[in-house]
């Protein structure tokens, strides 16, 4: 028999409120503030670990840039056929990376899922380091660094522009559409955060966030425009991030390279980049639940979600893999198919193994519950998932260099220099930095968002299981008081 | 009659939104329901409703925005394609629509999003200056309710704000 509001209060919450929430809603929306803004003040020692480990990893990548400017592109062991190398195929994995920030926090926004919430704006912010990254490699690969305006649309002295049927012009224009939408789509959804900062933070920090809020005050005129203005930015963002990777797609399917003119090629690479962003995200999720202490917002049940959503992305890469293996196995074109066996069984077989493992058998690990909410374990598994998608791109570009359609063009013994894996691993270097920094500097968990969920869950809950338990109770012969 | 401003504080949202609503049926003279302000920490689309009609233009900036970027995306490539008529193609034509789509897109994406940002702005009067009655405890968890009316209608309107459980009531000149 319920007779109390506090009974009747604590059967509702037995009988229908699911028992893995994704936030607590108890939760007080002061001590949301509170959690977020210490992240900015004192960060746990862990975090000046891994931020000075990026900075020597980056250090590293320097230098071996200066060596390259200073010497010329011989130290890179880069050359006919292999004009590439780990270059390109590490600015096709950053540019990968990119997409599941953004694409994922607009594509949920859309549907409504909240639970995207606590993650999107680190989410955001990866998206935009990584395409700063990307960059950094059209200019590395270039040699001549200081013509790097050769790049940019403009015309000559003849009045003769770029060539605008180039899918590198179209790479170019689609990268810069998407970094500075990117940009603006986290700055915008930053604003509101930005005034919570303002208002709490005292000297230059205070300046600084007073600057960057815009004198936002929360008014009814202000959210109503946010609201609208957020939701037509992750509308275009959508298309947009599919167009990116796609164009960068076609940077090698427009080719007649064996292995790469394929027409799955655009969706493949989409596949790809989301599946190694959503990596990534379990990756960095894992990391800033544990140095900003985020446990109550960084939540498992989302932990979960997410490690459900990159498995079942992992599927579709594997069938676009494996569309891709059948169509050139099965079709007519003998240089696809002798550069397809070549991968296999020549001499970058373990690698291409290793991706096929890496990227198709190990996310069936994450089928398993045990495995998705065991966070050490889901943080090696994120780490070598994307350890494979950076292999796929490097197994894309080296073996069609080294085995192109005519045998005099052939190379097998080219193997990247210590410079080109150098760099490689100050790119990270310099990601890492840069992510650290955002966190430090700004809000990496969404207060006002996280707000919302707290507020419209706990009104959800209430008002869909106080008839549901009156109803259940009448059943019993209970009363509802 | 001089006109002064008056922010109510209430911690239950419930409560924020019923006082509105009496506000609106109440036919205090010297208020009028265009001047209120409702400022809280996170949206709420339900309260702003009770405020009447308050248009959002933004749509018009990025409808502009991208017409824009598209149209004069693709008039600018293929001018510049057009600077090519002199010289042989080889049959090809001079300005090709399905390669030259790739960058319309790009640019109606592009101005779109732009454009879109500045009808924000635009909309929203940002950046601006934070008003004198600003509280700090908006962006946490309290709504606040900013009322500009006539003085002769600030007591009624205190007391309609002290009916529904306000927390605090901030005149111009102070509490």
């Amino acid at each position: 028999m319920i007779n109390t509001f506090e009974e009747r209060e604590v059967e509702i919450e037995r009988r229908f409120v699911r028992k893995e929430k994704d936030i607590r809603e108890d939760i007080k929306w002061a001590q949301i503030n509170s959690d977020v803004l210490k992240s900015l003040e004192r960060p746990r020692a862990l975090f000046w670990v891994i931020f000075i480990a990026s900075l020597a990893l980056f250090m590293v990548g320097v230098s071996c840039e200066i060596y390259q400017y200073e010497i010329g592109m011989g130290p890179a062991n880069l050359d006919n056929p292999h004009v590439w190398g780990l270059y390109i195929a590490t600015f096709i994995f950053w540019i990968g990376m990119s997409h599941s920030g953004t694409l994922l926090s607009a594509i949920l926004h859309l549907m409504h899922a909240d639970w995207r919430k606590p993650i999107y704006r680190f989410a955001e912010a990866m998206t935009t380091f990584s395409l700063m990254t990307a960059g950094l490699f059209v200019m590395v690969h270039l040699g001549r660094v200081w013509q790097f305006y050769y790049v940019v649309a403009y015309p000559n002295e003849r009045w003769a522009w770029p060539n605008f049927q180039s899918p590198l012009v179209w790479d170019a224009t689609a990268i810069f559409t998407y970094l500075t939408s990117s940009m603006i789509f986290l700055y915008i959804g930053m604003i509101p955060d930005l005034a919570i900062c303002r208002d709490n933070a005292t000297g230059f920090r205070k300046k600084f966030y007073t600057f960057l809020s815009l004198g936002w005050m929360g008014t009814d005129r202000q959210w109503a425009n946010f609201r609208v203005t957020y939701l037509t930015v992750a509308c275009f963002l959508i298309p947009l991030a599919v167009s990116v990777h796609s164009i960068v797609a076609t940077d090698f399917a427009v080719s007649q390279q064996p292995g790469w003119h394929i027409t799955s090629f655009p969706p493949y690479f989409v596949a790809g980049a989301l599946y190694s962003g959503c990596a990534a995200i379990i990756t960095l999720f894992i990391v800033l639940r544990d140095v900003f202490r985020f446990e109550e917002y960084m939540t498992m049940p989302i932990l979960e979600k997410t490690a459900k959503l990159t498995f079942a992305i992992a599927m579709v890469w594997t069938y676009l893999n494996l569309v891709e293996y059948s169509s050139t196995w099965y079709g007519d074109d003998m240089y696809a198919k002798q550069a397809l066996i070549y991968r296999a069984t020549g001499d970058f077989a373990p690698e291409w193994w290793m991706m096929n493992f890496l990227g198709s058998v190990l996310p069936f690990s994450m089928a398993f519950k045990r495995v998705r909410n065991n966070i050490p374990a889901m943080l090696v598994i994120s780490i070598l998932l994307n350890v494979g998608m950076w292999l796929e791109r490097w197994m894309i570009v080296s073996p069609t260099f080294a085995n192109g359609i005519y045998p005099w063009t052939w190379d097998h013994d080219q193997w990247p220099s210590w410079v080109q894996w150098g760099i490689v691993l100050g790119s990270f270097g310099w990601f890492n930095m840069l992510f650290m920094l955002f966190c430090k500097i700004f809000p990496s968990v969404s207060m006002y968002e996280v707000k919302e969920m707290v507020y419209h869950r706990s009104l959800h809950n209430k008002a869909n299981s106080a008839p549901a338990l009156d109803q259940e109770l009448a059943v019993e012969g209970g009363t509802a008081s | 009659m001089s006109k002064s401003h008056m922010l109510a504080l209430f911690t239950d949202f419930d409560e924020a939104s019923a006082s509105i609503r009496e506000l609106k049926v109440s036919n205090i003279q010297g208020f009028n329901l265009k001047d209120v302000t409702l400022k809280s920490p996170i949206e709420h689309p339900e309260i702003e409703e009770l405020l009447g009609d308050r248009p959002v233009y933004v749509q018009f900036f990025t409808l502009f925005g991208a017409l824009f970027g598209g149209i004069g995306g693709f008039a600018f490539i293929s001018s510049c394609q057009a600077t090519f008529l002199l010289q042989p193609k080889g049959g090809k034509p001079v300005i090709p629509i399905p390669p030259d789509m790739v960058l319309t897109y790009e640019l109606f994406i592009l101005f779109g999003v732009y454009i879109t940002v500045l009808g924000f702005f635009i909309g929203a009067k940002l950046p601006m200056k934070r008003h004198k009655l600003y509280n700090a405890r908006v962006s946490e968890d309290q709504i606040g309710i900013l009322i500009k009316a006539e003085d002769t209608a600030m007591p009624a309107i205190k007391d309609l704000f002290t009916r529904h459980k306000v927390l605090e009531i901030i005149g111009e000149g102070g509490k």
